[in-house]
């Protein structure tokens, strides 16, 4: 069965005034119908260029290596160059959920006509149906008052409701593969628990992919089937979210977990990972990760390796580098 | 027994609000009849979601804040500020010994300004220092207890990383070598990595300087973490307070409860049991009469009778404080 999405060996460069510098390197992943594939690291790593490029939401100054693939239905969305065949792609068989939902409505215009506009783009329906799908799924998303929300705008609207809009107007087109960029990280925890059960029971119902990209180790358990932990612009570390979480094997996973406080465990200290994240523009070669690794050796040999994922278990991919320092 | 070093007896702080400028004026009540002592070398957290009047409540102890009703009171070792009655020469010492640290150490720090100058600031407003050379030397002591490189000092912000920011806020709050210190979602906009180091520098310099903190978070996993005391605050009031590992094993009030059984764990296979609550907090401009809970809470009874109760604090443990109406339904 081929997958739903898949990304094979996808580089990302930003020409800027300071240099070319390099966004995502040799990322691949890949997503089946109703999986979901949560996507963690710091800022800076590369999780929303990612989704980005899927969209291909990244701008005029990007730059793509020629031969990534990013494949739906058997076809290379970086191969689209008509406004038509992006279509197809932005908001139908993809839509995106932003962390931000103040952000991503226009607030000059009424929530309601937002919803009807791009589901008419994408689909051949009449006004009237389009706002029967539309109070429809804002119903389904646990909006009261449905019909009245429709005619009101973004700010009238609390943070969880205006994130629970943004889900309904991205599920309404009925896409395939669903991207959440940080979508509960803007709310509050209780909120962010109502909104993680939502999708859990909406991902399940529509039978979607979703790529679920946070920063909070915790929300990935609960969402995630299978996780991705990305650092600089790589991907390494990749398995199915209980092995990963439970047996982490690359320091810099072993990290991210370790900085977290453990509400069950109140006595570990907290250990942040030393150093901070280098600025993109000197992206160590070798080990991207070797100016923090607390196992990096003397004579710098990580310098000199070439970054890629190896199979250690079945279904846990772990960075080459990493596979010898992981085990100390 | 170590002392008080803050006492806020009966707080209330309310907004003026005028929808419109023919609109009646409306009073928002943001914090309501608060009640806390914070002693001397404590790590004393608050915490609830937004719009319960943390924020409010941090101010109103710094001054910055006018007070309705109550009154705040600083203990320092050889007098008392009463900031219900305080004149403006003493508000500049209090200013002194209280400082806030911001939760945006991307806004907070004027881009125009060098890290040296941004961190001498105070002390120079306050008329602390008497030369250049002692402002520098100050600064210098400072930034270094601070972690930051002192050959760094001559740098712009846009030069420095989330974390390095923040240090350098920590530094400027902590130059006129204040005694307590408010910290405002002082970690929020931080990755989890440089979260942790901060917080080990909160913690490292309340020991080396002796100092007190009121530590305002949304994040309950990080003020279990840091904390020795920590109180619930729910549109408005305190609806539980007691030293924190009592808090987290053994909640008492339906909120509380619901609140920690929200965040999301990090084992996957420990599937949530979030006690989902119903809705959103209500609007501060019409809260709900009696206990500000009951529209969201799972043990509201039928009859209404949550809505005449009055709330207030009981102490059903040693130090263990929850709010009346939670103490029957939880």
């Amino acid at each position: 069965m081929s997958h739903l999405l898949e990304i094979n060996n996808l580089d990302v460069k930003f020409d800027t005034d300071e240099g070319r510098i390099t966004a995502i390197e040799n990322v691949s992943i890949s997503l089946d119908q109703g999986k979901v594939l949560g996507i963690v690291g710091e800022s800076g790593s590369g999780k929303s260029v990612t989704a980005k490029s899927i969209m291909q939401l990244n701008p005029g100054n990007t730059i793509y290596n020629d031969d990534a693939e990013i494949i739906i239905d058997d076809e290379n969305v970086l191969k689209f160059t008509s406004n038509n065949d992006l279509k197809k792609i932005r908001g139908g068989k993809v839509s995106m959920i932003f962390q931000e939902p103040m952000a991503s409505f226009a607030p000059a215009i009424k929530i309601g006509h937002q919803m009807i506009e791009q589901l008419m783009i994408h689909k051949p329906l009449t006004k009237k149906e389009a706002k029967d799908i539309s109070i429809d799924m804002l119903n389904r998303v646990g909006i009261a008052d449905a019909e009245k929300r429709f005619n009101q705008y973004a700010f009238e609207l609390s943070g969880g409701m205006r994130q629970r809009a943004m889900i309904a107007m991205a599920l309404s087109t009925m896409p395939k593969l669903l991207l959440a960029d940080e979508p509960t990280t803007a709310l509050d925890v209780t909120i962010q628990a109502q909104v993680i059960n939502l999708m859990k029971d909406i991902i399940k119902e529509f039978n979607m992919g979703v790529i679920f990209i946070t920063h909070d180790l915790g929300v990935i358990a609960q969402v995630a089937d299978d996780v991705a932990v990305m650092y600089l612009g790589s991907v390494v570390e990749q398995g199915p979210v209980n092995e990963i979480l439970k047996n982490p094997m690359h320091p810099y996973t072993r990290g991210l977990i370790n900085a977290l406080p453990d509400i069950n465990n109140l006595d570990a200290p907290l250990t942040p990972i030393p150093g901070n994240i280098p600025s993109p523009l000197d992206r160590p070669n070798g080990c991207v990760f070797r100016t923090r690794c607390p196992h990096a050796s003397k004579e710098g040999k990580e310098e000199n390796i070439k970054m890629g994922l190896v199979e250690v278990k079945p279904g846990h991919w772990l960075d080459k580098c990493g596979v010898d320092c992981g085990k100390k | 027994m170590s002392k008080n070093i803050v006492s806020v007896n009966n707080l209330s702080v309310s907004f003026d609000y005028q929808e419109n400028f023919l609109s009646k004026k409306q009073k928002i009540k943001a914090v309501n009849n608060i009640n806390i002592k914070i002693k001397k070398g404590s790590f004393f957290g608050l915490v609830g979601e937004s719009g319960s009047g943390k924020t409010t409540l941090g101010r109103a102890i710094l001054g910055a804040n006018k007070i309705s009703t109550g009154n705040v009171i600083f203990h320092d070792d050889d007098r008392d500020y009463d900031l219900t009655s305080i004149n403006s020469k003493e508000m500049k010492e209090y200013r002194k010994k209280a400082q806030l640290i911001f939760q945006d150490p991307y806004a907070a720090l004027s881009p125009r300004m060098t890290v040296r100058d941004i961190i001498a600031e105070p002390l120079e407003v306050m008329k602390i220092t008497n030369s250049r050379e002692e402002t520098d030397e100050k600064v210098r002591e400072i930034a270094s207890k601070c972690r930051l490189n002192l050959e760094h000092l001559r740098r712009y912000p846009h030069a420095f990383s989330g974390g390095q920011r923040q240090r350098i806020s920590i530094a400027r709050a902590l130059v006129s070598n204040p005694k307590f210190i408010v910290a405002d979602e002082s970690v929020a906009a931080l990755d989890v990595s440089i979260q942790a180091d901060i917080l080990n520098l909160l913690k490292q310099l309340q020991n080396e300087l002796n100092l007190t903190y009121l530590f305002i978070s949304h994040d309950l996993s990080v003020v279990a973490h840091v904390c020795d005391i920590v109180a619930v605050m729910y549109l408005g009031h305190i609806v539980e307070m007691a030293p924190s590992r009592d808090l987290f094993s053994n909640p008492r009030h339906p909120y509380t409860k619901a609140l920690l059984s929200s965040i999301p764990s990090i084992d996957p296979e420990n599937k949530s049991k979030a006690i989902e609550l119903e809705g959103e907090i209500p609007s501060a401009m019409n809260p709900p009469s009696g206990c500000v809970f009951r529209t969201r809470c799972p043990h509201a009874s039928q009859d209404g009778k949550e809505e005449n109760i009055e709330m207030g604090l009981e102490e059903v443990e040693p130090d263990h404080w929850v709010d009346r109406c939670g103490v029957s339904c939880g």
